[in-house]
C-alpha cells in the first residue's frame, strides 16, 4: 500500500479490518428481558449493536470485540456474555 | 541570473507596510481569513476586516477566533477543504499556534501566513527581532523574509504559489520585521489585481474534504509508516528550493520586479567579506557596503530570503571565494550563544572544500536599533579575522555593559 | 537626504505628521519614508516619529541620530527630551510656542525659529490640532516640500470639512514661516 502525502486516506476504512476476531466472551440477547431502552446501542464503542425493525438489536460480530460494556450497562440483565467456541 | 529590479513610480502610493500587506492579500483572492490581533500584526488584520467590510474580497469568509490556536485551527481545516487560506500573527501569537503549526504541515495544506516578527516575553517586549519564527523553523513552514514593503506585498503572492505547487504542499511564512516594516510609510506599488490573477491561478487541490465523498487526514501513522512521512515532508522542502526560485523568475516576468528567489546579492563579486542577513537590516547593510566600497574594502551582502528550506547549495556558490563569512542573527540559540544563522551556515561549509571561516553576531534584539556604525564595527572586526584569524566565534555585537 | 525628527506626545499626532509629510514628499517627486519610534504607547507619553526624504529610493532602516530638522509639538518636551540631540548645525529646530526663539535655552548651533501653531488651530480649526500646521510651517521655513502637497496629503487623510481647514491653517502657517525661511 502505497501512502499518500499529507496521511490523507479513504474515510471507514475500518469496516475492512474486523476487529470481531479479538473477541473471548461474545454477548447475546435474552429478548424476553428487554425493554429496548438503547443504552447497549448508545454505549457501544465500536458501533456494533444495530437496531432491529422491531425495536430491539442484534449484534454485529464482525465487529464487536466483546469488551462487555453492554452487558454491564443493560438494566434489565438482558445480556449474557457467552464464552466464544474457537 | 542577477535581474534588475524596475521602480515604477508612476504606480507607487506612499502607504503603511502592513497596508500593503493586507492589500497583497486581497489580491490573491483568498477564501478563508482567521486571525487574532496582535501587536505589531494587528493593522494587517484591521485592514483586512475593513475590505471585507466594504465588499472588496468576494467568496471569502472572515472567522473571528478567541485565540491564535483556534485561528490557525480554523485553517486547518479550512484548507483541507480546499480554500485558500490566510493568518497573520507574531510573537507569543505564533508560539501559542507551536502545535497546529505541525499539524498543518504534517497534513501537506497549504497556506500563507505573514509573521510580524517580534520579540519574545519574558521580559515583556513588543519590538522587533526574528526569534519568533526562528524558534518555529523544524515546524515543517517554508520561510521567506522580506527587506522592505515592496518585497513582504509581493512575496505574498509568491507564497502562495510555492504552497500550492503540487510537488511542494507545504504551508507558507511570509516574515516582516515588526514596526520597522510592519507601520513604515514608504511608497510602493500595491499589488495589481489583474497581474496577481494572471500570475497565481486558482487553487485546485487534488484531494478536498466532502461530506459526499469523505477523507480523513493525518490520521494515525504508526511506526511502519510514521518515518515516511516525515521522509515525504522532506522531499516537498527540497522540492520547494527549485519552486522558490522558479516562483520569483515568473513574478519577475509579469510584474518586473525582482529580489532574489532563495537568496540575492549584492556586490558580491571579489567581496574578501560576505555579510548574511535576513529581513529588513539588509537596506542598512548595503548602504553600508556602497559607503566602504568607494573607500575600496571589499564586502558584499547574501541576503537569506529563504531560511526554510535552507538554500545550502546556493549559499556555498557565493561564499566559497571569500575570506571570511560574517552571519548577522536577530536570534540566538541559547545554550549555544549562536544565532540560527551563524549555525546553519557552518553547518553547510562542514564536509565540503570549502573553507572560510565564519563569525557570526547576535544584534536587534528585542527592538535595539542597527546602526550604521555597528555594521561597520563588524566590518572592521571582519578583517582582523582575516588578517589573524577568529578570536570570537560568535558574540552580542551591542551589548550595554554598563548596565550588567 | 534630508532628515526630520518630530518630537510629541501620545495623541497630539506626530506619527500621523511624519507619514503626512512622507506622502507630501513623495508626491513632490521625491524618495520618503516615515516610521514611529514606539515607546509605551499611552496618552501624554513623549513620542517620536521620523522623515527621510531622498532624491534616491532611501534604504537606510536606522532611526535618525543626526537629522537636519527637528519639529517640536510640544514646548513642554523641551524640559524633558534633549530635542536637540544630534540635530545638524545647519539645520534647523521648529518649535510650537508663542514665545520667542531667543527665550529657549537649547544647546544647539541650529537656528531655532517658533510658530504659534496653537492659536492658529485654534482660530481656523477650532481645536488645538497643531501636526499638520507644522507641517506648513516646516514647508515655509525650509522651502523642502510644496504647501500644495502638504494640503493635498491632509485633504486625503481627512477629507471633507476638516482637511478643507487643516488646509487653510496649513497655509497660513506656511505664509507666515515664509518671510524666517532659512
Ligand atoms: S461486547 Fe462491547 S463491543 Fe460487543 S456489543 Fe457489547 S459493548 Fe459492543
Ligand atoms: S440495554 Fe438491555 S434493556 Fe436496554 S435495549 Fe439493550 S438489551 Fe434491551
Amino acid at each position: 500500500m502505497k501512502i499518500l502525502p499529507g496521511g490523507i486516506c479513504q474515510a471507514g476504512t475500518t469496516r475492512v479490518n474486523k476487529t470481531g476476531g479479538w473477541r473471548n466472551f461474545k454477548p447475546v440477547y435474552n429478548y424476553d428481558l428487554c425493554i429496548k431502552c438503547k443504552l447497549c446501542e448508545l454505549l457501544c464503542p465500536d458501533s456494533s449493536v444495530i437496531p432491529r425493525e422491531d425495536g430491539f438489536f442484534e449484534f454485529d460480530y464482525d465487529f464487536c470485540k466483546g469488551c462487555g460494556i453492554c452487558e454491564n450497562e443493560c438494566p434489565k440483565k438482558a445480556i449474557d456474555m457467552v464464552l466464544e467456541e474457537k | 541570473m542577477p535581474r534588475e529590479n524596475k521602480l515604477d513610480k508612476e504606480k507607487m502610493v506612499v502607504v503603511e507596510g502592513s497596508y500593503a500587506v493586507a492589500h497583497a492579500v486581497k489580491t490573491c483572492r483568498p477564501n478563508v481569513i482567521s486571525a487574532y490581533p496582535i501587536t505589531p500584526q494587528t493593522h494587517i488584520v484591521e485592514d483586512l476586516s475593513q475590505f471585507m467590510a466594504d465588499g472588496e474580497i468576494p467568496n471569502c469568509e472572515y472567522i473571528n477566533v478567541e485565540s491564535e490556536f483556534s485561528a490557525l485551527s480554523a485553517l486547518v481545516g479550512s484548507a483541507a477543504v480546499g480554500a485558500r487560506c490566510y493568518s497573520a500573527t507574531t510573537a507569543q501569537g505564533l508560539a501559542l499556534m507551536h502545535e497546529v503549526l505541525f499539524n498543518m504541515s504534517g497534513m501537506r495544506l497549504p497556506t500563507v501566513m505573514t509573521i510580524v516578527n517580534r520579540a519574545l516575553s519574558a521580559p515583556i517586549n513588543i519590538w522587533n527581532d526574528q526569534q519568533d519564527s526562528i524558534s518555529q523553523r523544524d515546524t515543517g513552514w517554508i520561510q521567506l523574509y522580506a527587506e522592505d514593503i515592496q518585497e513582504i506585498s509581493d512575496m505574498t503572492a509568491q507564497a502562495y504559489k510555492i504552497s500550492e505547487d503540487k510537488d511542494v504542499l507545504m504551508p507558507a511564512m511570509t516574515c516582516m520585521d515588526g514596526f520597522i516594516l510592519s507601520h513604515v510609510y514608504e511608497p510602493v506599488v500595491l499589488l495589481e489585481q489583474d497581474l496577481t490573477d494572471k500570475f497565481l491561478p486558482k487553487y485546485e487541490p487534488e484531494y478536498t474534504l466532502d461530506p459526499k465523498d469523505p477523507l480523513s487526514y493525518g490520521a494515525f501513522a504508526d511506526p511502519n509508516y510514521y518515518t515516511e512521512f516525515r521522509y515525504l515532508q522532506e522531499q516537498a522542502m527540497q522540492n520547494a528550493l527549485k519552486k522558490i526560485e522558479d516562483v520569483a523568475n515568473e513574478f519577475y516576468d509579469i510584474y518586473g520586479r525582482y529580489y532574489g528567489g532563495l537568496i540575492d546579492e549584492y556586490r558580491t563579486e571579489d567581496a574578501d567579506i560576505i555579510i548574511m542577513a535576513m529581513g529588513s537590516v539588509i537596506g542598512t547593510v548595503k548602504d553600508v557596503i556602497d559607503k566602504l566600497r568607494n573607500r575600496n574594502v571589499k564586502v558584499g551582502l547574501l541576503k537569506v530570503r529563504a531560511f526554510r528550506p535552507f538554500p545550502a547549495d546556493a549559499i556555498r556558490n557565493v561564499v566559497r571565494d571569500a575570506k571570511v563569512i560574517v552571519t548577522l542573527d536577530k536570534n540566538i540559540t541559547l545554550g549555544l550563544n549562536e544565532g540560527a544563522l551563524c549555525t546553519e551556515t557552518k553547518s553547510i561549509l562542514y564536509n565540503t572544500d570549502i573553507n572560510v571561516p565564519v563569525i557570526g553576531y547576535m544584534l536587534g534584539h528585542g527592538g535595539r536599533d542597527i546602526k550604521v556604525d555597528t555594521i561597520e564595527r563588524i566590518i572592521d572586526e571582519a578583517h582582523e579575522v582575516i588578517r589573524n584569524g577568529i578570536k570570537t566565534e560568535s558574540q552580542f555585537i551591542d551589548l550595554r555593559e554598563e548596565i550588567l | 537626504m534630508k532628515e526630520i525628527r518630530v518630537h510629541g506626545r501620545g495623541g497630539q499626532g506626530s506619527v500621523t505628521a511624519a507619514e503626512l509629510l512622507a506622502v507630501a514628499a513623495f508626491a513632490d517627486g521625491k524618495f520618503s519614508q516615515a516610521f514611529p519610534a514606539f515607546g509605551v504607547e499611552r496618552r501624554g507619553a513623549p513620542v517620536l516619529s521620523f522623515t527621510r526624504i531622498s532624491d534616491e529610493p532611501i534604504r537606510l532602516r536606522t532611526q535618525i541620530y543626526e537629522p537636519d530638522y527637528v519639529i517640536v509639538q510640544d514646548p513642554t518636551l523641551i524640559e524633558v527630551v534633549d530635542v536637540a540631540s544630534g540635530l545638524k548645525d545647519d539645520g534647523m529646530l521648529l518649535i510650537n510656542s508663542d514665545f520667542d526663539p531667543e527665550t529657549f535655552d537649547i544647546d544647539t548651533k541650529a537656528k531655532i525659529l517658533t510658530v504659534n501653531a496653537t492659536k492658529i488651530a485654534l482660530d481656523i480649526i477650532g481645536r488645538p490640532i497643531v501636526n499638520t500646521i507644522l507641517l506648513g510651517a516646516f514647508a515655509g521655513a525650509t522651502g523642502e516640500i510644496q504647501p500644495e502637497s502638504i494640503m493635498d496629503a491632509v485633504k486625503k487623510r481627512f477629507p471633507g470639512k476638516v482637511g478643507e481647514r487643516n488646509a487653510e491653517a496649513i497655509q497660513e502657517a506656511y505664509n507666515m514661516m515664509k518671510e524666517a525661511r532659512i
